[in-house]
């Protein structure tokens, strides 16, 4: 038997890195797909000249094309439902639907569609593409532009779900995103596109989809989060520090398919678990991830599992926004509750 | 409306020619090509009827009526042109290449029918309704992308008119001038609902006018009509002037599907006036001189033996495989669905 030489790959040249906001790496993760991808395309309502509501496309119509970054009509079925088209024929679409709120006229192309071309084929098509919204609330938009539907998603068999919380995440989910043979959302946490920025990598990277990140080291509780959350979280994070309590801090980063090991591993360590987010509490990923827990870690468990979200109510007109949302006086709530139980 | 208009016709009910402007293009190699094909997809269909009332088949939608439609307009197409089908098409769908074994094996519920064969682009059946029409123009939109001449056909009913992705899908290829051919079969019933009571306009064609862009009424039953009008087009769309909608008036003569009973819904008169599109085939043939009874005789014999060969190869088809169940809902399954998959096999091996 032949021997294979390994052959490692040698870095072309330095790295260098650019400081990004979220929306930003967003944007730069685009740039790099459009550049070294000629299949890669862009729709979406107000993407081209406009740049996007939150200017997550600036500039790349300019630079690549009305070809390429195309300003569609206003219609959020027709957006999924031609890129489903393009995806079948050889291109890699980028969907960008404005706000989560306004993806439910594609909801059926998505469910019945996106989701299920390779599962109907046996694999003969299948639909390589990326659907990007922002999502959240807490930045008084209007009525409606602010929900969190994750779980609509999540339970759709046949796409891949991820949601940042930091800029070099973003650029390396989208990029991992869109080399996926499969259909993946990303939901973009409208709350925090401009909230920090950190070193991202120029050119291409991927961060891995499935994976979550293990965000500060802790002993006493494991705190379970994603997007927007990531910020009260570490906020009651520093509290509860204050009060001697060690906390553990998850990023899921990946919402569908969840990385169970990283969940298990932080709870069979702390023995407790508060999970955070601002989707609805029935029906909410909280569950399934409660049952992860209880499916690994049931007998590591020290106190029943706290799960800290929005209500089951719509998401508020802003004026009652902050109500709703997840605050780290509720985090920290939570956190003392499994922790004196 | 009805003025502007008007039904296409090439032959009326009797079989005479009355577009003689067509004279030339209908030889005997096309006139018989158009009638063997519309035979072949109808003794499939009442095939199929039979099979699911001897219960050796699932719940069919049968399209007996509609062959002119269906065979007229899958013959337009180049080989290498897309074909987006609802669930009532399969006849345009076997005579524009699909596999018969598989399409039976479709309608017995098996996901091995909805694979087209290789190099076919032929997308699985659309079971919502009009969610197909956004699809086909962005496949085309891909092919005027990569500069090609191909085109694409998208089918849908009546009913599917009302629907926001008929406006989507239309919309995008006018606004994209991409090379779609919108294909109307109007066969008046939208399962129990008349034509009447789902729009208030006097023709779907009409509805071109919305989008800019022509819009064609053609007698659904008069097979030369349907291909010559898909014909031109999908010669319109290769040649870059974008999408048509056409609307091929039809009837459906059977029921929805073989779960539904028309007599419900549909006074037993109705459609009593219609020439069905072999008869009329049939009758333009005898009066030009290309009806051949042992041509007829011949093709027959094939296309039974067809059919019957089909129906034994779909019946000893190896049995669904549990394992596909789980092994084609992503490329690499996620290990979630890698436990479920073994803890169920697991659970199928303890007996």
């Amino acid at each position: 038997m032949a021997m294979e030489m390994e052959v490692k790959d040698i870095p072309q040249k330095k790295e260098t890195t650019q400081f990004l906001t979220i929306v930003q790496a967003v944007n730069d993760g685009m740039k790099t797909l459009l550049e070294t991808d000629d299949t890669v395309m862009i729709l979406g309502e107000d993407i081209g000249k406009n740049g996007g509501v939150f200017r997550a496309t600036e500039g790349l119509q300019e630079k690549f094309g009305a070809d390429r970054v195309i300003d569609t009509p206003l219609a959020e079925a027709g957006i999924i439902g031609t890129s489903v088209g393009l995806a079948v024929n050889g291109f890699k679409p980028i969907a960008e639907i404005q706000f989560l709120g306004f993806i439910y006229p594609a909801y059926e192309q998505i469910m019945t569609h996106v989701s299920r071309i390779r599962m109907r084929t046996m694999g003969h098509f299948s639909v390589p593409m990326v659907i990007r919204a922002p999502y959240g609330a807490g930045i008084r938009s209007p009525e409606i532009h602010s929900d969190s539907t994750e779980t609509l998603f999540t339970h759709m068999p046949g796409i891949k779900v991820v949601c940042p919380s930091t800029p070099y995440d973003a650029k390396g989910l989208l990029i991992a995103a869109m080399e996926d043979p499969d259909p993946v959302l990303m939901l973009e946490p409208m709350k925090s596109y401009r909230a920090k920025r950190e070193e991202v990598p120029t050119g291409k990277y991927t961060v891995e989809i499935g994976k979550g990140k293990k965000v500060k080291e802790g002993t006493d509780v494991t705190l379970i989060a994603w997007g927007a959350m990531m910020t009260v979280v570490e906020k009651a994070a520093e509290q509860a520090e204050k009060k001697g309590i060690s906390c553990e801090i998850i990023d899921l980063r990946t919402l569908y398919p969840i990385d169970r090991e990283i969940i298990a591993e932080s709870v069979q360590k702390t023995g407790r678990a508060v999970i955070v987010h601002e989707a609805q509490l029935t029906g909410g990923l909280g569950n399934d991830i409660v049952s992860i827990i209880n499916d690994t870690s049931f007998l590591y468990l020290r106190a029943p599992i706290e799960r800290v979200t929005g209500f089951d109510v719509p998401v508020p007109f802003f004026a009652l926004e902050e109500d709703f949302l997840p605050t780290p006086a509720r985090v920290v709530e939570g956190i003392e509750k499994v922790v004196h139980f | 409306m009805n003025t502007q208009y008007p039904i296409k016709r090439i032959i009326d009910d009797e079989g005479n020619l009355i577009d003689a402007s067509y004279q030339d293009q209908l030889n005997e190699q096309l006139v018989k090509d158009l009638y063997y094909h519309m035979h072949r997809i109808r003794t499939f269909d009442r095939k199929a009827i039979s099979l699911q009332r001897q219960g050796r088949l699932g719940t069919y939608a049968p399209f007996e009526g509609q062959e002119a439609s269906q065979v007229g307009s899958a013959l337009a197409l180049n080989a290498d042109d897309w074909m987006f089908p609802t669930y009532r098409d399969h006849g345009a769908k076997l005579t524009f290449g699909a596999d018969m074994m598989k399409t039976y094996l479709y309608w017995n519920g098996r996901v091995e029918g909805c694979v087209p064969p290789e190099g076919k682009k032929i997308f699985p059946p659309a079971v919502p309704i009009a969610t197909q029409l956004p699809h086909a123009a962005g496949a085309a939109w891909a092919e005027k992308r990569k500069g090609t001449k191909n085109a694409a056909i998208a089918y849908f009913g009546d009913g599917a008119t009302s629907e926001g992705d008929f406006h989507e899908g239309l919309n995008f290829a006018s606004v994209f001038q991409v090379p779609v051919v919108f294909f109307n079969q109007n066969n008046r019933y939208a399962i129990s609902v008349p034509i009447e009571k789902q729009m208030n306009s006097e023709t779907i064609a009409q509805k071109a006018v919305a989008y800019g862009i022509p819009g064609v009424r053609i007698d659904g039953n008069d097979c030369f009509s349907v291909y010559f009008e898909v014909k031109k087009a999908l010669e319109h769309a290769r040649n870059g002037n974008g999408p048509t909608l056409l609307e091929a008036v039809t009837w459906r003569t059977g029921a929805h599907t073989t779960a539904d009973d028309p007599t419900k819904y549909r006074p037993e008169d109705q459609g009593k006036g219609i020439v069905e599109p072999l008869l009329r085939m049939e009758r333009f043939m005898k009066n030009n001189g290309y009806w051949d009874e042992a041509w007829l005789a011949e093709i027959d014999e094939k296309i039974k033996a067809e059919v019957e060969a089909a129906v034994e190869a779909m019946e000893s088809y190896p049995k669904a495989n549990v394992e596909d169940l789980f092994d084609h809902v992503y490329a690499n399954m996620p290990l979630e669905l890698a436990d479920q998959k073994e803890s169920y096999l697991a659970h199928l091996r303890r007996g």
